[in-house]
């Protein structure tokens, strides 16, 4: 009787300790697995590098009417 | 900020164009390449597995550098507002201004954003917790101070109340944001019971996003803030030449 219990505590520490562990918090491995978050990535830094670009366009529109005012 | 400094570079400029272009934006290099960094690393990157945050936690790299930079510019803001006090030149009017406007944005994108992670980490668009309603207030505040400056038609005395009024805003926006909602118990990470933003800022993966976003998201809002700067003062040029 004593050997079961103990060879039954042996068998049941680890899962007991390790219980914690077996909680698995969902991420988003499928988006990671087929690769096309890299898609979304990209499209992201387009956009991105867009804005940038305008704002440099504002910003050389501005340099330009700021010379321009300057001379007069 | 360097509005004071900008315009002797201007005219050093004027004299040497190729010289002096180029230490003039080199910041705004260094943004975009931030930002860049941010974008491909802050989605790709590894982050902590935590219950109810998941993947939301990538957020971090995007809301709080909102929140961050708004209280640098808004900073920059009351700052000009002081010196508008002391020496009364129009110049550190338009600056405090346009910093204020610029925050607006900012704050603006950093309630919605906050707004869209409640609704899929706590369950409601908005909850009454202190450090929400804080930020709302903070930017109602705000708000009044342009409110304020609408109702005065008369150049510097607009200049003048909205410059004591600005110092009393920033002073709110202390209280609001910053202890009030330290004083009591909150959803909101970082505050009261609740020191989670230490949690997973720990993590030394998300340290090397998070610290590079909050400084080109402040690049980026100095950039556009002083694009505004520049377009107030062509706009009041040219009406004086008119």
């Amino acid at each position: 009787m004593k050997n079961i219990l103990t060879f039954l505590i042996l068998i049941l520490l680890p899962k007991l300790i390790f219980a914690q562990e077996s909680q698995h918090v969902e991420m988003a491995e499928g988006l990671f697995q087929s690769g096309k978050i890299y898609v979304v990535v990209t499209v992201l830094a387009v956009i991105f590098t867009g804005i940038v670009g305008y704002l440099i366009v504002i910003d050389r529109k501005i340099s330009k009417l700021e010379k321009e005012i300057n001379k007069k | 900020m360097e509005s004071g400094t900008q315009n002797k570079t201007n005219k050093i400029q004027n004299v040497s164009p190729s010289g002096a272009g180029a230490s003039k934006y080199w910041w705004k290099i260094l943004a975009v390449i931030l930002l860049l960094y941010t974008i491909i690393k802050g989605f790709l990157g590894p982050v902590p597995a935590q219950p109810i945050l998941h993947e939301s936690i990538r957020n971090l790299y995007f809301h709080v550098p909102m929140w961050f930079s708004m209280m640098v510019i808004l900073f920059v803001s009351v700052w000009h507002s002081i010196k508008y006090l002391s020496k009364s030149t129009i110049e550190s009017d338009i600056v405090a201004t346009q910093a204020a406007h610029t925050g607006m944005l900012l704050g603006a994108l950093g309630l919605i954003t906050g707004s869209i992670w409640a609704k899929y980490t706590w369950g409601a668009w908005w909850v009454a917790d202190t450090k929400l309603n804080g930020a709302a207030i903070t930017m109602l505040i705000y708000l009044a101070y342009f409110v304020l400056r609408g109702s005065i038609d008369e150049e510097q005395k607009r200049a003048r109340i909205a410059a004591v009024y600005n110092i009393f805003a920033y002073v709110m926006l202390i209280v609001f944001l910053m202890i009030l909602p330290r004083m009591s118990d909150s959803l909101h990470p970082g505050n009261g019971g609740n020191p989670g933003f230490n949690k997973y800022d720990l993590d030394s993966n998300m340290r090397t996003v998070f610290y590079p976003a909050v400084l080109g998201w402040i690049l980026l809002a100095t950039w556009i803030f002083t694009l505004r700067v520049r377009l107030e003062k062509l706009k009041r040029k040219t009406l004086l030449n008119d």
